[in-house]
């Protein structure tokens, strides 16, 4: 096999280009760039193309040559290849009509203005889709009304069983964490209060921190991670196999059939879940108190209960039902808005979770400010 | 068929076994596919006309028997000779299966960059012989593909699997979901690039229409094996029921009655 290569003469201002060897795509690569020049300095001439000692060729070559050979001004029909057989002629043939360079990539735009645009249309978006979840939340909440009212539209079944898939099966991997979070915390405060020899103010720590927030909170990140995106996964799919279109053509309404029993599985369930988090995670405390410091269990509990408000406790728990809501409506929301395409399934997915987190933890700083104002 | 032994054999498949856990979906198997025919696969749906298609590529891996490709067995092959192998052929998936984050013109390049040393304007030159090749519009190269339709999509996957000059073409259900017009001129195209680059063409289908306008023969897939090949006419004469039913219900006698006027044998209906 012998790489594609030529030579070109000038006799009596008439070009002549000889190709020898293989015009194989593979071996076109060194010869490419010198043909382009002899396309500009062929304009205006004359060319006559010889592959009768040609090996093979496939499309590639057969492009290239034609390509070659229309770059020359043809006002005669001098310019011509010779020597193809009749198997190269049909090749040629078959290409010519196909030599139009097409576009490779969307036409480039300033890139500052792309930028500038980009962000305009994030700051547009984002005010857009803020407006959009009230209406989702607004939607729920009318539905939830118009369902109480004739209470047997609730789904029953349908709310228990996503209580289990959401709640309960959530419950190893809440507690778990929850407990090396305490664990952690414990362990920490005991190492820094020792050098002011107040040990024993771990207790506080771990109670006020894990029972205030680490234990609502762990939670819902998880059920944020765990469900949210469930929710937008399983709607989002409903959406793309058009079940949401076949559900409002058989009368039956989306939100009461999809987005409720979530809700409610989710609004219902929270709490148990905040309260399992902050008892084990205090639980997690407890066990580093009693294994790495002389802070005996009983000690803990006692001090516990001497110390810590039963507002802590309380202050946790009211949270998890808020938490709860606003995962599950973001969640339902970004599986409603799936398009199409698998694709835009896992961009929603993403964003339900990335947005249940960035909500969960502003109103969180809502929560804490609200109860620090009113001594809570 | 007397001629027969003078036909170069490209694929063959002999004593082919795939299976998905215990469930066989071939099992003794065989085929020959020549060079520079189209062959097209039919059967009811599962029984593995793809996974056919996928054992022959190298996607799916025999539990028993032999493929080979141009005379090769792909599967005991290092990974550096695979890739020479599958240079040599082209594959269109079924629903295009184009990498969604580059433009048409970039998804026929990719191949080309990947396997061939070639500058960039070369390249993309080849890009746009096979995308106007393929029928679509010079300025579908610099569109997504989810700017296209499914049909356009699929001239698309076409064109990628040209993009090399393959000496097969794989195609899996090429006319599926596009309307009568559209897989009219597909079945044209494919014939067309058959004769004018010498391609073999292995197609899977269900589509009758296309099966008549373009197919030099027919391998029919039921029983886990091929239970019938040849010209469509000596097909259809078997006795088999899915045969049967399948060339003589009232589809396939539209599609054959409409052959018929081309000298096709007479239906009587």
């Amino acid at each position: 096999m012998q790489p594609a290569a030529y030579t070109v003469d000038v006799k009596d201002g008439l070009l002549r280009l000889v190709a020898t060897g293989d015009w194989l795509a593979r071996h076109l690569g060194p010869l490419d760039a010198d043909l382009r020049n002899l396309e500009d300095d062929s304009v205006g001439r004359e060319l006559i193309i010889d592959i009768s000692n040609i090996g093979r060729i496939d499309t590639a070559g057969a492009m290239v040559l034609e390509r070659v050979l229309q770059s020359c001004d043809r006002r005669t029909d001098l310019s011509k290849i010779v020597g193809a057989t009749a198997a190269h002629q049909k090749l040629l043939q078959d290409v010519r009509p196909h030599l139009a360079p097409c576009e490779v990539e969307p036409a480039h735009r300033n890139a500052f203005l792309m930028m500038t645009n980009r962000l305009g249309k994030g700051v547009l978006e984002g005010y857009y889709v803020a407006i959009e979840i009230l209406n989702f939340i607004g939607l729920t909440l009318t539905t939830l009304l118009r369902v109480l009212q004739d209470p047997k539209r609730l789904r029953v079944t349908s709310i228990v069983y996503h209580m289990e898939e959401a709640g309960i099966d959530a419950m190893p991997i809440v507690g778990l964490m929850s407990f090396m979070i305490g664990a952690v915390v414990a362990f920490m405060g005991a190492k820094i209060l020792r050098l002011f020899n107040a040990e024993v103010f771990t207790v506080e720590l771990v109670g006020i921190s894990v029972l205030r927030e680490f234990g609502v909170l762990l939670a819902a990140i998880l059920v944020a991670g765990r469900s949210g995106s469930a929710f937008t996964a399983s709607i989002g799919t409903m959406k793309i196999r058009e079940e949401i279109d076949a559900l409002r053509a058989l009368g039956l309404d989306p939100i009461e059939v999809l987005v409720l029993p979530r809700t409610i599985a989710l609004v219902v369930f929270m709490p148990i879940l905040a309260f399992m988090a902050a008892i084990v995670g205090v639980i997690g405390g407890g066990v580093v108190a009693a294994a790495a410091m002389e802070i005996s269990p009983a000690f803990f509990v006692g001090r516990l209960q001497e110390t810590i408000a039963m507002s802590n406790f309380w202050v946790g728990l009211i949270k998890a039902p808020f938490f709860a809501f606003v995962i599950a409506i973001i969640g339902c929301y970004q599986g409603m808005e799936v398009e199409g395409s698998a694709e835009s399934l896992g961009q929603r997915t993403t964003l339900s979770v990335v947005q249940s987190l960035f909500v969960v933890i502003i109103l969180d700083a809502f929560f804490a400010m609200f109860f620090l104002e009113i001594d809570f | 068929m007397a001629i027969e032994g003078t036909f170069e054999p490209v694929i063959e498949v002999e004593g082919l076994r795939t299976q998905f856990g215990d469930n066989i979906i071939h099992d003794n198997l065989d085929l020959v596919v020549r060079r520079n025919e189209i062959i097209g696969v039919v059967g009811g749906s599962g029984t593995g006309k793809s996974v056919l298609m996928r054992a022959i590529i190298g996607l799916k891996r025999p539990s028993a028997g032999t493929v080979r490709i141009f005379g090769e067995n792909f599967y005991e092959k290092t990974p550096r000779e695979q890739i020479e192998i599958e240079r040599r052929w082209g594959v269109m998936f079924q629903g295009g299966a184009l990498f969604s984050s580059l433009t048409v013109a970039q998804n026929v390049m990719a191949p080309i960059n990947e396997h061939l040393k070639l500058p960039r304007g070369l390249a993309a030159d080849i890009a746009a012989m096979k995308i106007s090749m393929s029928g679509l519009p010079p300025d579908a190269g610099a569109k997504f593909p989810s700017e296209l339709s499914g049909g356009m999509n699929k001239r698309a996957g076409l064109a990628r699997a040209l993009a090399l000059d393959p000496e097969i073409v794989f195609l899996d259900e090429p006319t599926a979901g596009l309307d009568p017009i559209g897989a009219e001129k597909f079945d044209r195209l494919i014939v067309s690039l058959k004769e004018s680059l010498g391609l073999t063409v292995f197609m899977v289908t269900h589509d009758l229409d296309t099966l008549h306008a373009t197919c030099d023969r027919v391998a029919v897939l039921a029983e886990k094996r091929v239970i019938a090949i040849g010209a469509l006419d000596e097909v259809r004469r078997s006795d088999h029921p899915w045969i049967q039913e399948y060339f003589s219900g009232p589809r396939g006698r539209a599609a054959l009655s409409a052959k018929a006027i081309d000298g096709g044998p007479a239906e009587k209906d």
